[in-house]
């Protein structure tokens, strides 16, 4: 039994408003509410590794500073300010959506893909670098600046290839999405009354983006701890 | 009739806040790289923390729009926070107590 009168139902029916819900109101909320419960489980996903992480490196200061000096940072560094810029034109996509411009929507949508990409190219760029330097852990492992350390920077290079793997796979699926909203917005979906997946998927964007604002300073930027002389 | 139609509350960020936290956020990156080529003593983890900290709130009350957000998201973001807390706080209490393989390895 439904409590809609046809009459209501005529005035609610906005081609994307779900059956389940009210209006596009409660609509907006539920999904943004839903989505920080998923960031929630990101939050704690990432916060495990970095448990780990901080762990190691009380234990072991010193070959934490040879490791993220083996790091470069000015690709790091460049990559940071890559990314606040990718969250720039994220955001200022979300207020076009807000104020009902199609055009502006599709093209900072469009820069955060590009600006995204770009960050995704320079983090290859370093996985090389690295590959050639003997950093990749297991097998291939041939680095060897300070042999006393080498076990121990291997275990933070553990670290750095989880940590910025993981932290990239959630980048190409960021770009994935913004493929698919792109798309959506240029279709012209998207406006004042319902912009909720643009919002969504600005949530997601700029959390990838919290996460690498710990990692830079976390495995590029450790000052050297000079125990021994 | 009671009939309470709405559509989502936009609250539109004017364009000069996005840009004035842009260049927070780049401002606290050139510092956070900055701060690292000097050498502070045990002061060089807690400042980067900082920042970063700093840096991570910005984006999550302007780019994210939390400062506008209903209370119950506040509930479900800070509830996270607790957790990530519990999380290293019990991890430490841990392990910052196990004398032997730990700390003594210095």
């Amino acid at each position: 039994m439904s409590a809609t009168t046809p009459e209501e139902h005529a005035h609610a029916a906005h081609p994307f408003l779900q059956h389940h819900f009210e209006d596009l109101g409660q609509q907006h909320e539920a999904s943004t509410l839903g989505m920080w419960f998923f960031l929630t489980t990101e939050i704690l996903f990432f916060g495990g590794v970095l448990c780990a992480y901080w762990v190691y490196r009380i234990i072991y200061p010193e070959a934490w500073a040879v490791g993220a000096a083996q790091q470069n940072t000015m690709a790091g560094g460049i990559n940071t300010l890559v990314l606040i810029v990718s969250s720039l034109t994220m955001a200022l996509a979300v207020r076009n959506a807000q104020l009902g411009r199609r055009g502006g929507q599709v093209a900072m949508l469009l820069a955060t893909l590009v600006f995204g990409s770009t960050f995704i190219c320079i983090k290859m760029w370093e996985y090389h670098e690295h590959y050639k330097e003997g950093l990749l852990v297991g097998s291939s492992w041939h680095w060897n600046e300070v042999p006393a350390l080498a076990p121990k920077v291997q275990l933070f290079m553990t670290f750095y290839w989880g940590m910025t793997g993981l932290h990239a796979l959630h980048m190409v699926i960021g770009a994935g999405l913004l493929i698919w909203i792109i798309f959506r917005a240029w279709r012209g979906q998207f406006g004042p009354e319902y912009y909720g997946p643009v919002e969504v998927m600005g949530l997601y964007w700029h959390f990838v983006d919290i996460v690498w604002i710990f990692l830079f300073p976390f495995l590029y930027l450790i000052h050297g701890v000079h125990h021994h002389g | 009739m009671a009939e309470h139609q709405h559509t989502p509350e936009v609250h539109v960020t004017p364009l000069l806040t996005y840009l004035l936290v842009f260049a927070a956020l780049a401002a606290g990156t050139l510092l956070t790289w900055w701060v690292s080529t000097i050498d502070l003593g045990w002061m060089n983890t807690p400042i980067a923390l900082l920042i970063a900290t700093i840096k991570a709130t910005l984006v999550i009350l302007f780019f994210m729009h939390v400062i506008h957000s209903t209370r119950l998201t506040w509930v479900v973001i800070i509830g996270a926070f607790l957790w990530l807390g519990v999380l290293f706080v019990l991890m430490f209490a841990d392990y910052l107590t196990r004398a032997s393989d730990f700390w003594s390895i210095y």
